[in-house]
């Protein structure tokens, strides 16, 4: 985590929005608060949004600015406290598995949800060599003996890669407390660890595997996702595959202060909604390999309330709470 | 193989392509020397630029900023002692007090030398080996990697100096606690944050290395007010500054050196979670002792060896860390790790089937990268001479400048005043140990090694069910261990025997 922090510091001058003023600009300006250091996930998203946004002349113009410490912590309580209407702050998953932990105080209730953009499903895969066929030959291992099943991921223990392979597990009838879960610092050294059979599974997102499991690497076992995806059409969901539910997937998205007033809220989330059309959001979207989701206002509070109560259940079953 | 060269070198010598590269070299350059940005940030800066062109021209641009920022991290470290990024540390150890003995311009030669031989020779590797060593870069696991880091932590005697290695070893302890402070990397508990929420992600490399070497070298200037037959010399030296002369002896030290620091950078740039920082610090600490006693000592006070071993081998492993993600489309490092987004945004994915699918690619990669070395050499060799008269600057101004730009180089990385208050903090602290001889390198060392020690160590112990034999149990694992264990008991080992037969030899002569 702390490689990728250097990044991008000069974008900041660089990448300084030049607006073209259209006729169906949403605002006037935005400004961007990015919980993380300059070249991080979510200084892409908000940079990259920011682009495409003022690219589009959706935006007027944006500025960015990076606030690191307390693991978004810093951010939160600073948006909070300013209560600046002007602002946006990029967040994802972690904000609600992170409130949960103790690692801030605040969740995202102290703050106005805009809107959820980009997202990501998560899977179980294993090595092309593993005798593992399907998820339910992955379950019968771990139930046999749950010591001789590492399974692995790019996040700490209690983070979300290690969470999903619990939801996974419980959903398939096990106790997910007995999981031997491995923590690498990010999802490329776990992926290595698999390949060198380290780990005999691992739990990583959709997006790190997809390319090596076309290649003949990896075989997806499952994925999240409420119904199949076309990118892996032959790949079951966990709830096809023998995990009753499981549903989960890593999002990305944007909050403003809490006291934001409902004109300037709707003016983002209308920006946010049209940018979805354009051809400066495409361009940035493909350059990073994101995948769409729109999910605001109301919908996004309730989608956020969902994935904190299944975590929050989850991390109580595991012991980490 | 030799078509594959021959798609590469038609792609790459393009007018267009010779253009980008140059431009990129120099770019890398300039970037490189500012303090806080490395290759990393310089790469994250060409992508929105190497987006527009198409993939060759773009891959040629990266890795010509990726070389270019390679050589302007030395360049703050030998002229300044701020290595901007990890990899450049070990750079510093010899560098630095070479240029302050007067041979900036020389000390820039010999990085540049290196770095060109250690690209170049690894790109070499790579272009015969690349496909085969797939597997050596899955041949490690946690608990070789564990292995590999105490091995690293050995190469702390070289850089005890004369009686001082106890005092060396205090300052790796001091390091290896700062490494554990913020959140810990399996069980994302936080340690040792004294409850502000400033330390929860921990302490910055950056940070630390800024503070212990920049700053707190800018400061020590300060201290040690000169008189005037040194400022004499100084005006002397200052015009011996910029030549770049290399002694035909130096060549011959320098030679042996590169090859055995390019195999070894290489081989440990292939594995996915090493890099070329411990690549740098085994190459210093090998050679150091294979230099033997007489050469030996003089690592750290501007050695030819000390200085080239870790930039040949920072180079050459960077290099290496293509074999993973070229073969198996796993980015090693953070630099990778964008050079992949960058490969996936022009819809090519790395991986095992890369080079039987689009060999272009594969090629002009490997072709970019040696001419992105030799433009870097025939732009930088003749600018050298100019960028080494930055010592020339008085130090009322050049001192100031070091302390604005170390403080800035941090502060547009986290954008967090605390950060500036704790470099300050370092700092002084610096100033006091310095001034009783503790030394700084193995702080560093063992605050870069820690990390990374306790992570594999820990991870070991998870898979093995908390049981310790994978130390004895896994042949590699053993066998570095092993090495290690020789690394710091030989040379004691060796002075006692030689002492005890000199012993032996005296009491016999007088029959």
């Amino acid at each position: 985590m702390k490689t990728i922090l250097t990044g991008a510091a000069v974008a900041l001058i660089a990448l300084a929005g030049t607006a073209h003023a259209d006729g169906h600009q949403k605002v006037a300006d935005i400004h961007f608060l990015i919980p993380g250091g300059a070249g991080g996930g979510w200084d892409g998203t908000a940079r990259g949004t920011g682009e495409a946004l003022t690219e589009a002349g959706l935006v007027g113009s944006a500025t960015y600015e990076n606030m690191s410490g307390g693991g978004g912590g810093k951010a939160i309580a600073h948006l909070i406290e300013t209560d600046d209407g002007g602002t946006m702050m990029v967040n994802s998953t972690p904000i609600v598995i992170r409130s949960l932990q103790g690692v801030f105080p605040q969740s995202f209730r102290d703050l106005t949800p805009v809107a959820g953009t980009i997202g990501d499903y998560a899977t179980l895969v294993v090595n092309t060599d593993s005798d593992v066929q399907s998820l339910s030959d992955l379950v019968a291992i771990y139930q046999d003996d749950p010591t001789a099943l590492a399974i692995g991921g790019g996040s700490v223990q209690g983070g979300m890669d290690h969470l999903v392979a619990a939801l996974v597990m419980k959903n398939a009838g096990t106790d997910p407390a007995q999981i031997k879960y491995i923590p690498y610092d990010t999802g490329g050294p776990a992926m290595a660890a698999l390949l060198s059979g380290e780990i005999q599974a691992l739990s990583t997102g959709l997006g790190e595997a997809i390319e090596l499991a076309r290649q003949g690497e990896v075989r997806i076992l499952c994925l999240t996702s409420p119904e199949r995806v076309d990118a892996v059409a032959d790949v079951p969901t966990c709830a096809e595959a023998g995990s009753e539910g499981t549903e989960f997937v890593n999002w990305r998205g944007f909050f403003a202060a809490p006291g934001i007033d409902a004109d300037t809220l709707a003016s983002y989330q209308a920006a946010l909604e049209a940018m979805y059309d354009t051809d400066a959001w495409a361009e940035v979207r493909d350059r990073n390999g994101w995948v769409e989701i729109f999910n605001s206002g109301e919908d996004f509070t309730t989608f956020l309330e969902g994935q904190e109560e299944q975590i929050s259940t989850l991390m109580r079953e595991l012991g980490f709470l | 193989m030799i078509d594959g060269i021959l798609i590469g070198l038609s792609t790459a010598l393009s007018l267009q392509n010779l253009l980008f590269v140059m431009m990129g070299c120099l770019v890398g350059t300039f970037i490189g020397m500012l303090p806080g940005l490395g290759p990393m940030s310089a790469i994250a800066l060409m992508i929105p630029i190497a987006a527009t062109l198409d993939p060759a021209a773009g891959i040629i641009l990266m890795a010509a900023v990726y070389y270019g920022a390679i050589f302007g991290g030395s360049t703050s470290s030998i002229l300044i002692n701020a290595p901007g990024v990890a990899s450049t540390v070990a750079t510093s150890f010899d560098g630095y007090p070479m240029a302050r003995s007067g041979q900036a311009g020389k000390a820039l030669a010999i990085a540049a030398y290196s770095s060109f031989s250690g690209g170049v020779i690894a790109a070499i590797f790579l272009l015969v080996a690349a496909p085969s060593l797939a597997s050596v870069s899955l041949a490690f696991q946690s608990t070789d990697y564990f292995a590999l880091m105490v091995l690293g932590l050995v190469a702390v005697a070289a850089f005890a100096g004369k009686g001082s290695m106890v005092k060396a070893l205090l300052m790796t302890v001091v390091g290896l606690m700062l490494s554990t402070v913020g959140t810990d990397q399996t069980q994302g508990v936080a340690r040792f944050t004294l409850g502000m929420i400033d330390l929860v992600d921990g302490i910055s490399f950056l940070l630390l290395v800024m503070a212990t070497f920049a700053l707190s070298e800018a400061l020590m200037a300060i201290l040690r007010p000169k008189d005037d037959s040194a400022r004499l010399e100084e005006k002397e030296a200052s015009q011996k500054l910029g030549s770049m002369k290399v002694s035909r002896e130096e060549v011959k030290e320098m030679v042996p050196v590169i090859s055995r620091s390019s195999v070894l950078g290489f081989i440990v740039g292939v594995l996915p979670g090493a890099g070329a920082t411990i690549a740098s610090f085994l190459a210093y600490g090998t050679e150091q002792r294979i230099a033997g006693p007489k050469k030996g000592a003089e690592f750290g006070k501007g050695s030819v060896r000390g200085l080239s071993a870790p930039e040949t081998a920072n180079n050459a492993a960077a290099t290496g860390s293509f074999v993973p993600l070229l073969t198996l489309g796993i980015p090693g490092s953070g630099t990778t790790a964008i050079m992949l987004g960058a490969l996936i945004g022009y819809g090519i994915q790395p991986g095992p089937r890369l080079y039987l699918d689009q060999p272009d690619v594969f090629w002009s990669v490997i072709v970019s990268m040696w001419i992105g070395n030799i433009i870097l050499l025939i732009l930088n060799l003749p600018l050298i001479p100019y960028i080494a008269r930055v010592l020339a600057i008085p130090s009322r101004f050049l001192l100031p400048l070091i302390l604005f730009f170390s403080l800035i180089g941090v502060y547009f990385v986290s954008f967090n005043t605390f950060d500036i208050q704790l470099m300050v903090l370092f700092a002084i602290a610096a100033v006091g140990l310095r001034l009783l001889d503790f030394p700084m390198a193995p702080m560093i060392l063992g605050f870069i090694l820690g990390g990374m020690m306790e992570e594999n160590l820990r991870r070991a112990l998870l898979i093995n069910d908390g049981s310790w034999s994978f130390l004895w149990e896994r042949g590699l694992t053993l066998s570095i261990l092993v090495i290690a264990a020789l690394c710091l008991l030989a040379p004691p080992l060796v002075g006692w025997i030689t002492k005890y037969r000199n012993r032996n030899t005296t009491d016999a002569t007088p029959d």
